[in-house]
């Protein structure tokens, strides 16, 4: 009886089971009392009402207006790393040699440089070799590269202003949906879409009109010793937001050219056969298919982009990361205050993936 | 309108064009739209490469006529060894230069398959035993140098292979567990891995610098570079263990079930059996994982462990010269390209090596 108890492979695995949790639990009581201990020494007190009392630092630039974790920042982030993703991709695999070529060169610098080093050579370039205010370079009109940091031209709204960006992307959508009719099928498919951009620019346009143009572009004009007006960028924001947007895009180029070459040859072949032009094959066969197999590897880019906004740090840009050790460095409440952190990243990495999540199953089930 | 390709011309598969350089260049409006555009780019690129190279000041006699017109490369000349080996004593200097000779030739040496094996192992613990040594001092006549001294590119490349050398055998652990068939041990792994791979490494050695010294007891210190090893070995076991679970997923099932039928127990099984085809198969991601902990390691200036990006950051802020960041770190990421894009162009030679013999 007890041999047959021994020998069998249940119990031998829940008495390991056992002592693998008795062995947990144990080291857990062990740590949980050196902390004790520990802050004990130190006379501090734990517990989470610090987060009520005031903080007593200034963080220098605004975090709830440019943080990392903002919407902007998100939607620039993604739409300008895949759009510039997607081309990259196609570069690189491209008939055309100095293009792929230099794509090549540049996929490989950007895959083979720590993203510290590179978001501190372009912060470096920021601070050191841009020239000061008045002598501004200015390679794109009302565009301002400067030592104090990067000036573009913003969006100003007056009153009604929201009302008529509202109003425009529901003409937008109205457009989209006449657009695509039957009726309207009669069309050829670019005089379909040019007729559709010049109405929704007429329509638009009347009713700014209407409403006395409530939206203006402010660009950044230069007033005695800076700039004043437009968008501005500190060195910091503006080195992390175009090392992040140059450094992502070469990953998700190579993410999206290994979606494009896992999709058959025959998928080619086929649509040769069917006499498609080699754009109609790519944009109409290829890459929907390939959608399938870039999904997965995008979320863990994009998560992976979340993660590398806290390399901000690295350049002093007042990010979560700095942001709670200088709460810890004058609360002293550091188990709190990483608990804050482990929580705001964890939030946003399982959001990430709930979302890319359900968009993988869309994709596929369109697909098949 | 349907166009039909030419059947006595049949279009080749994609990437194989036998096309004259012209019509590859101007061939249609697209074409020619992209050749435009790479020019452009080059055009706009020159000033940069000029900067880099024909305009730069190679030496100097005065640090401030460094910077007229171009980089400032005399700065690197003359603080090379600042930057190389951080604030190691200058006469000790050949010992960290010895490190970073014997970790690149035991990387060298243990990228190549014929000498993997037991005895390669007991080799990399005598290495490792070797750096520590000859880094620290304090035996066989050598001056002892405590850990804050040491920097520079030494402590990255140990950083480095230290903790993926830790993190292997945990994240073997940690792959089996996952893929095991008891609850509480799956349960564990589980929520560690996917734990430490949501967070940023930034904020893992932040819990390790500020947790670190409060879970130990008070009379057990460990110094800055410990804890730093610490985070980045949990990190690279996590990111190890997922790699290594998709060699174990890959494994076909029969393989399993045939040591089962004849009795070998569960450990030899996976010693003998499961393990040497599974990481087989997954080398070339195992790969990819080392070099991405080798870019990790310069994060670790971010809690004030001099390594060499730190070391070259301390460099450029000397008020001798003006302010050359920006050369400074182009040295640094010059020194990462050479060791990544090696280790990277090795292993892709290895892989078509593998692939050869496999369809031969």
């Amino acid at each position: 009886m007890l041999r047959s108890l021994w020998f069998s492979s249940r119990v031998r695995g829940w008495a390991a089971q056992a002592a693998f949790l008795g062995g947990l639990l144990a080291m857990l009581w062990w740590l949980a009392g050196n902390t004790a201990q520990n802050l004990a020494i130190r006379g501090i007190r734990t517990g989470f009402d610090y987060l009520s009392r005031p903080t007593g630092f200034p963080i220098s630039e605004s975090v709830v207006r440019y943080s990392p974790s903002d919407s902007y920042f998100w939607a620039y982030v993604v739409g300008v790393t895949n759009t510039l993703g997607l081309f990259v991709g196609l570069a690189r695999r491209s008939e055309h040699p100095l293009l792929s070529r230099m794509a090549d060169i540049y996929v490989t610098l950007m895959r083979n440089i720590p993203v510290v080093v590179q978001l501190l050579f372009w912060y470096g370039i920021a601070i050191s070799l841009f020239p000061p205010p008045a002598q501004a370079l200015n390679p794109l009109p009302g565009l301002f590269l400067t030592l104090r940091g990067v000036y573009a031209p913003s969006l100003v709204l007056g009153p009604w202003g929201g009302v008529l960006i509202a109003a425009c992307l529901v003409l937008a959508i109205a457009t989209i949906v006449l657009m695509r009719r039957p009726q309207a099928a009669a069309l050829r498919l670019p005089v379909r879409i040019a007729v559709g951009i010049a109405g929704w620019i007429v329509a638009a346009w009347g009713l700014s009109v209407l409403l006395s143009h409530p939206l203006s572009l402010q660009s950044p004009e230069l007033r005695g010793l800076n700039f004043t007006g437009g968008l501005q960028l500190s060195p910091e924001f503006a080195a992390i937001i175009f090392g992040l947007t140059i450094y992502t895009a070469a990953y998700i180029g190579e993410i999206i050219r290994g979606g494009i070459e896992a999709v058959g040859k025959g998928q080619w072949e086929g649509g040769r056969a069917l006499g498609l032009t080699e754009r109609q094959i790519m944009f109409k066969v290829i890459l929907p298919q390939a959608l399938r197999v870039i999904v997965p590897p995008l979320t863990s880019q994009y998560l992976s982009t979340v993660k590398n906004t806290t390399l901000a740090v690295a350049v002093g840009y007042p990010e979560l990361g700095l942001v709670v050790n200088t709460v810890i460095n004058q609360t002293g409440q550091a188990i709190e205050s990483i608990l804050v952190m482990l929580g705001v990243f964890l939030t946003i990495s399982l959001s990430v993936s709930l979302f890319m999540n359900w968009y993988n199953a869309r994709v596929a089930l369109v697909s098949r | 309108m349907i166009h039909i390709s030419d059947p006595e011309t049949p279009r080749l598969p994609p990437r194989t064009p036998h096309r004259p350089l012209l019509k590859l260049f101007f061939g249609d409006v697209l074409s020619a739209a992209l050749t435009a555009l790479a020019l452009v780019a080059v055009f706009m690129l020159l000033p940069g490469l000029n900067w880099v190279t024909l305009d730069a000041n190679w030496a100097v006699a005065d640090p401030d006529l460094c910077r007229q017109g171009g980089a400032c490369w005399a700065f690197i000349r003359a603080k090379l060894n600042l930057i190389l080996f951080g604030l190691y004593p200058p006469s000790e200097q050949w010992r960290a230069g010895l490190v970073i000779v014997i970790i690149l030739a035991m990387i060298l040496v243990s990228l190549w398959p014929r000498v993997w094996g037991g005895r390669l192992l007991l080799v990399w613990a005598g290495a490792v035993a070797a750096m520590l040594i000859l880094m620290r001092g304090g035996m066989l006549g050598l001056a002892p140098v405590p850990t804050s001294k040491w920097g520079g590119l030494p402590v990255t490349l140990m950083l480095a292979t230290l903790s993926l050398g830790l993190a292997f055998p945990l994240a073997v652990l940690l792959a089996l567990g996952r893929r095991g068939r008891l609850p509480i041990a799956r349960a564990v792994c589980v929520t560690l891995i996917e734990l430490v791979r949501g967070l940023p490494l930034v904020g893992l050695l932040f819990v390790a610098a500020i947790l670190l010294p409060l879970l130990l007891p008070p009379d057990w210190t460990v110094d800055k570079l410990g804890r730093t090893l610490a985070a980045l070995t949990i990190f690279a076991a996590a990111y190890l263990a997922e790699v290594i679970r998709g060699g174990l997923q890959g494994l076909d099932t029969g393989q399993t079930e045939a040591a089962e039928a004849l009795g070998i127990p569960y450990w030899k099984t996976i010693w003998h059996i499961v393990l040497p085809q599974a990481i087989q198969n997954v080398i070339p991601p195992l790969t990819n994982t080392a070099i991405v902990m080798v870019k990790n390691t310069s994060l670790v200036l971010i809690v004030g462990v001099f390594d060499m990006l730190s070391a070259a950051r301390s460099a450029a802020t000397d008020p001798a010269w003006p302010a050359p960041y920006a050369e400074s770190y182009l040295f640094v990421a010059l020194i990462y390209f050479a060791i990544c894009f090696g280790i990277s162009a090795y292993s892709a030679h290895l892989e078509r090596g593998v692939r050869a013999r496999r369809h031969s």
